[in-house]
């Protein structure tokens, strides 16, 4: 019996594996496929102060072993997540982590506020978005950005805040230790890449939005490189993510130094694909005698 | 409950140009299935999405879809071999309400294939309006005239049926026959007059829409269409809320 247990910022986890924030609603639709209750822990679509509608479509476009999207964000507001899906997701023994976008610093706050006190466990502050005109990535593009939203919406919850970092800069390990520094219990990477896809026959973007943020298989082996390197500047843990499809990845992942994982683009391949990647750490587990998956964590043995 | 099942593909053939059927069995899949609801379709392991293809009609566990070839996906969907397992999550969408009085299905291009199932579940009599580019691309004309009381043919160039859109004959047959309900799928801009002329003569209308999709199952949101109920603009799942819409609840001065 392989122990999969992870402690992350204070936060119990029963097995390393987060469904990504924009993947899996709010878990109402995968729940008819299985019980939530084996999830590590469910990052709901991402949260703004008032209710959005998002871009119009086209909001996806296939790339190789990719695919781009702009949703920009269409979500009921912070007051709509407590009223109408919280207490469901509250049914399911798993760890519920709120991902939240503002347009102003102040807004994250009062977003913090309000999902520390209605009680989910863990909040998940996107300043990586790259489908938003204002808010989301123009943040997380500098320390000094990273740094206000971090304190203000420290200084206004009283549970962990993770900073879900973009890929969209020079250098992300500077952008995780500006969040580190400004009191973030735990830091997230990597959000979509900024893409562009141009249909040939008509000479226009395949996105209603011209440009989208590139997730799947394609952007894998650059988040692993930017989980390691995160990994090597800060002592707050990591939730690694980006093209995660199987159990053999998930663990990548955490030798790279990802103490959770999180898999999201693969559930459109497949509904059951957290549930297999969870079944995929085990089994690699119990091939290489490892007992504990908190074993793995930083674990690549450098050349 | 929808899922993710594994299908045996029995058939396959092509019904014109770029336009295959693949005939595939899964009692499970097919019990559930109801008309104007789709499959998603694993197509090959070298790409990451599904394709959502429509149902055209089941006949016992057995299930045909029929679809055109339009890029990579399917590509390698038409080119599946007899005796192939498909992986399939489904049945999915919201399907047709069919009415228990009299039906007329328009269809146009390659949103003709669905309503071939929504006339085989039809009780009253069920009258068919085919649009076509031109005569090449005319498919499953033989199933739908088993199916309905009559079957009417346009084509954009005239060289089969009438020349001209579909809402030519629909105009007649609601003037002889106002008491119908209309179910429509096809390209945007034929659902657009379709649901126009409904509502200018106060015909229930149902129109199939399409959209490019991620998860099918309503979690990732990247399948919208702009719809307005009582006036509130909305962004609603094709693949939940969808893909069947009353016609009077799409934005329709939007798109």
């Amino acid at each position: 019996m392989v122990n999969l247990n992870i402690d992350f910022a204070g936060v119990k986890f029963k097995n390393p594996i987060i469904t990504a924030s924009g993947t899996f609603g709010f878990g109402r639709e995968y729940s008819a496929y299985y019980d939530l209750s084996q999830l590590g822990g469910i990052c709901v679509k991402g949260l703004t102060l008032n209710p959005r509608l998002g871009n119009k479509p086209p909001r996806i476009a296939e790339t190789a072993m990719g695919m781009l999207n702009s949703v920009g964000l269409q979500n009921p507001g912070v007051k709509g997540f407590i009223r109408d899906e919280l207490s469901f997701l509250r049914q399911y023994k798993t760890v519920v982590i709120a991902n939240i976008s503002g347009n102003t610093v102040d807004e994250y706050a009062q977003m913090a506020q309000m999902l520390s006190d209605a009680g989910v466990d863990m909040l998940e502050v996107n300043v990586s978005c790259p489908n938003v005109k204002a808010g989301g990535m123009q943040f997380g593009t500098s320390q000094e950005g990273v740094a206000s939203v971090t304190q203000a919406v420290k200084a206004s919850s009283n549970i962990p805040v993770m900073v879900k970092l973009s890929p969209n800069v020079t250098d992300i390990a500077q952008m995780a230790k500006a969040a580190e520094e400004s009191g973030a219990d735990a830091v997230s990477l990597i959000n979509t890449l900024l893409a562009m896809r141009i249909d040939t026959a008509t000479r226009r973007p395949m996105l209603y939005n011209n440009v989208g943020g590139l997730s799947g298989p394609a952007i894998f082996p650059v988040a692993v490189r930017m989980v390691w390197q995160v990994a090597q500047v800060v002592k707050i843990p990591i939730l690694g993510m980006g093209g995660v499809m199987t159990g053999d990845h998930a663990v990548e992942m955490m030798l790279a130094g990802a103490s959770l994982v999180g898999v999201g683009t693969a559930c459109f391949d497949n509904p059951y694909a957290p549930i297999d990647v969870i079944k995929g750490i085990e089994e690699y587990m119990v091939k290489n005698e490892v007992h504990a998956a908190s074993e793995l964590i930083g674990k690549v043995i450098l050349n | 409950m929808p899922d993710k099942y594994i299908c045996e593909v029995v058939y396959n053939e092509q019904l014109a140009d770029d336009v295959h059927s693949i005939k595939i069995v899964n009692k499970e899949l097919t019990s559930q299935a109801r008309p104007g609801q789709f499959i998603h379709i694993k197509c090959g392991n070298e790409r990451l999405l599904r394709r959502p293809i429509s149902i055209s009609s089941i006949t016992g566990a057995a299930m045909d879809v029929v679809f055109e070839v339009k890029g990579e996906g399917t590509l390698w969907l038409s080119k599946c071999e007899v005796g192939s397992p498909v992986d399939i999550i489904g049945p999915l969408g919201n399907g047709f309400t069919i009415p228990d009085g009299n039906l007329i299905v328009v269809g146009g291009g390659i949103g003709v294939p669905p309503l071939l199932f929504a006339a085989e579940a039809a009780k009253g009599v069920v009258t068919a309006i085919l649009g076509f580019r031109n005569k090449d691309r005319v498919i499953l004309i033989d199933a739908f005239e088993k199916e309905c009381s009559s079957v009417h043919i346009t084509t954009d160039d005239g060289s089969l049926g009438a020349h001209g859109a579909v809402t030519v004959p629909l105009t007649k047959l609601l003037d002889d026959n106002p008491h119908s309900a209309v179910i429509a799928c096809g390209p945007q801009a034929m659902l657009k007059a379709v649901a126009k002329l409904c509502i200018a003569k106060d015909v229930s209308c149902q129109v199939s829409l399409e959209e490019k999709m991620g998860c099918g199952v309503g979690a990732c949101l990247v399948c919208v269409c702009e719809t307005s109920v009582m006036g509130t603009p909305d962004m609603s799942r094709v693949c939940v809320e969808g893909p069947v819409f009353e016609a009077t609840d799409i934005a329709w001065g939007e798109q």
